[in-house]
């Protein structure tokens, strides 16, 4: 049950690899000492995520096995996270992704719309159910700007995004009403080791950063958050620049 | 209770309590205020039988033209009967009549494990004090029989007098509190330095109809309070900042007199001043705000003047914080009153860092023997809740026997796990 104040009791990451969510994991836990729960496709490597979080404050870390693909074991995999808590789930933290060729149309393109999109949809609605069925709970939503207006250098990643964060914003219109809150979480170019070795964007920000801000919106009960802000007021210049200026940004 | 699943049930009132006692997420909330019914008043022996959902407000109205008062009322009238035994409030006559749990001869309780109860201090007094103080976690309060006092007027006789600094205020309190039926003591929390902890203390009994003037002693009984004045919907958040409250406070502090001696006000305004505003609490804005009440036994006196200086230094504008010295315990294992001193706090949600403001002093209340109060409480460690209240295993015990497959279940109950 997440306090009056926000304060939460227990997280599950899916995706516990993602550095984001485990970014966010950490800032989570630390009031409370939370329970987190990692699910990832190799539970038995989620060793190094687990002893930081346990640093970070959490009050104990358990793992899950997770494949975002296997869409029919997403209920499954949810409840079983949940019985790992041993009790309410205040917060599911979406922050499995594939970026895949540098985003582009590389020979994994299907393999990152099933991951980000189809993964997500399903991945989300069953964390709906879960949710639903304890009456409150909160969805934390790992979108990109990639998605806000998609660029010829990562169109393949960026579209997924485009399409996980419509979900996202739709579920959470849909979930209105019942105690169940999504929050999509914008980021800029993040620092970390999916971007590693491509040259940072221009107000590239930090894994802490993004998970400061997305707790600061949970507390505040918000439904969308840019990392960082500004990028806010970029994106509006930016979706309406006309199509061949766009082709021609740089990335 | 059939009916309730795997989420459970929990029992609500009129919604007053600050916390999150009567909410049951997922789960089913009986809405008791339906049984609203007065069913016997015995004028002999001050008693009366009420059904669980009727509200102190409703008991008032007809009961004080009778020449009878609630023995204890908290600081709104707007809590039913049910909710005044589950939280087993208090008021400011607590050093002398204890709490509202302490004057209920017997209740009808349904619990989910042993049906229809009615439970007596004497004949079971395990299951009744697990039930008074028990947040409603026994089951569902149905009825009560209530002792009352007797009053011959609705008019409160009041002295009053402004305290350069909080050790002059406890130095007042401890002095004359065994002098008065009721004592409160009203703390500027953002005065600093040398004020710090400045008050007004109030202390107060029933006026005799001879203290009246000769106009009211014609109808010294009438008790008709008035609650027309609303807050607007349209309050901007942070209406209620450190620079209002500052200045609210310096005019609270400054336009009290000295001192005054027998100055007569209505029952209701000396008891329940906020329920003049109605939905008071809209001026919080849309982020609203948390109550902190805890209560520290004697000789802890420095726990309470850390707390009062920690919020002055952070600027923390708490909206007229109260202080007030508690009277004996009664067996009640979750019941919050205990001898010492208690303070209670209104702060706005949105301060930045509140969370950790409180966290720490909690660790200073659990430290010092004391404990916070669960009727208001929002966030608690849950961990603490086994230290502060050493009798939630024998609560526990006997909660298991009145409901065995934990049926009843709140947002509270989860969120602290010890009461689950």
């Amino acid at each position: 049950m997440r306090d009056g104040l926000g304060a939460v009791g227990s997280v599950v990451v899916l995706g516990g690899s993602s550095e984001l969510g485990l970014a966010i994991a950490a800032e989570l836990c630390r009031d409370r000492h939370a329970t987190v729960v990692l699910a990832g496709r190799r539970p038995d490597a989620l060793g190094a995520a687990s002893a930081r979080l346990v640093g970070a404050g959490a009050g104990r870390v358990e793992t899950v096995a997770f494949d975002a693909l296997d869409t029919a074991s997403h209920d499954r995999v949810l409840a079983e996270a949940a019985a790992a808590v041993g009790g309410d789930v205040d917060v599911v933290v979406v922050a499995f992704g594939l970026l895949g060729a540098s985003g582009g149309p590389g020979e994994d393109a299907t393999l990152v719309a099933a991951t980000n999109y189809v993964g997500a949809v399903s991945a989300g609605l069953a964390a709906a159910r879960l949710l639903r069925r304890q009456g409150h709970g909160a969805i934390v939503a790992l979108s990109s700007v990639a998605g806000e207006r998609v660029r010829k250098a990562n169109f393949v990643y960026g579209s997924s995004k485009a399409g996980m964060d419509g979900f996202f914003q739709g579920l959470g219109d849909w979930l209105a009403g019942t105690g169940v809150e999504v929050l999509v979480v914008r980021p800029g170019f993040v620092r970390t080791k999916m971007t590693a070795g491509m040259k940072p964007a221009p107000l590239a920000t930090t894994a802490e950063r993004v998970a400061a801000e997305t707790v600061r919106a949970l507390r505040a009960g918000r439904g969308v958050v840019w990392v960082p802000p500004v990028l806010r007021l970029l994106f509006i210049i930016f979706r309406h620049l006309p199509r061949p200026l766009w082709r021609r940004v740089p990335g | 209770m059939a009916a309730a699943g795997e989420r459970g049930l929990i029992g609500r009132g009129l919604g007053r309590s600050y916390g999150d006692a009567a909410q049951n997420a997922g789960g089913s909330v009986a809405l008791m205020t339906g049984l609203d019914g007065i069913v016997d008043v015995d004028l002999g022996s001050a008693t009366v039988t009420v059904e669980a959902g009727a509200s102190l407000d409703r008991l008032m109205r007809v009961l004080v033209p009778l020449g009878l008062w609630p023995a204890v009322t908290p600081g709104t009238r707007y809590v039913t009967i049910g909710g005044a035994i589950a939280s087993d409030v208090h008021g400011k006559g607590h050093h002398l009549d204890g709490t509202f749990g302490s004057h209920v001869r017997s209740m009808e309780v349904v619990t989910p494990g042993k049906g229809p109860m009615t439970l007596t201090p004497h004949a079971t007094p395990e299951e009744f004090w697990a039930t008074a103080g028990g947040m409603g976690l026994t089951g569902l309060i149905r009825r009560a029989t209530i002792e009352m006092i007797r009053i011959d007027t609705a008019m409160i006789s009041v002295d009053s007098v402004r305290t350069a600094d909080l050790e002059a205020t406890m130095a007042l309190m401890v002095e004359r509190d065994r002098h008065h039926r009721y004592s409160v003591a009203w703390v500027d929390c953002l005065a600093r330095g040398a004020s710090l902890g400045r008050s007004i203390a109030e202390f107060g009994d029933h006026a005799a109809r001879d203290d009246l003037p000769p106009r009211l002693r014609t109808r010294p009984l009438e008790f008709r309070p008035s609650d027309s004045l609303r807050a607007p919907p349209w309050a901007p958040p942070g209406l209620l900042n450190r620079w209002t409250v500052a200045a609210f406070n310096e005019l609270w502090y400054r336009k009290a007199p000295p001192r005054t001696k027998g100055h007569l006000v209505g029952a209701a305004t000396f008891f329940h001043p906020l329920d003049r505003v109605a939905e008071w609490n809209r001026m919080y804005g849309r982020r609203g705000f948390v109550q902190y009440q805890f209560v520290v036994p004697d000789g802890q006196e420095d726990t309470v003047r850390r707390v009062v200086e920690s919020l002055a230094r952070r600027r923390c504008a708490s909206f007229l914080a109260v202080l007030k010295r508690f009277g004996e315990a009664n067996p009640a294992p979750l019941s919050f009153p205990r001898p010492g001193w208690t303070l209670a706090l209104d702060l706005p949600a949105g301060i930045e860092g509140l969370g950790s403001l409180l966290d720490g002093f909690d660790e200073k209340v659990a430290e010092a023997g004391g404990r916070v109060y669960l009727a208001k409480d929002s966030r608690l460690r849950p961990e603490l809740l086994e230290v502060m209240y050493p009798g939630l295993g024998r609560w526990r015990e006997v909660r298991d026997r009145l409901d065995p497959e934990r049926l009843m279940q709140s947002d509270l109950s989860r969120r602290l796990g010890g009461l689950a």
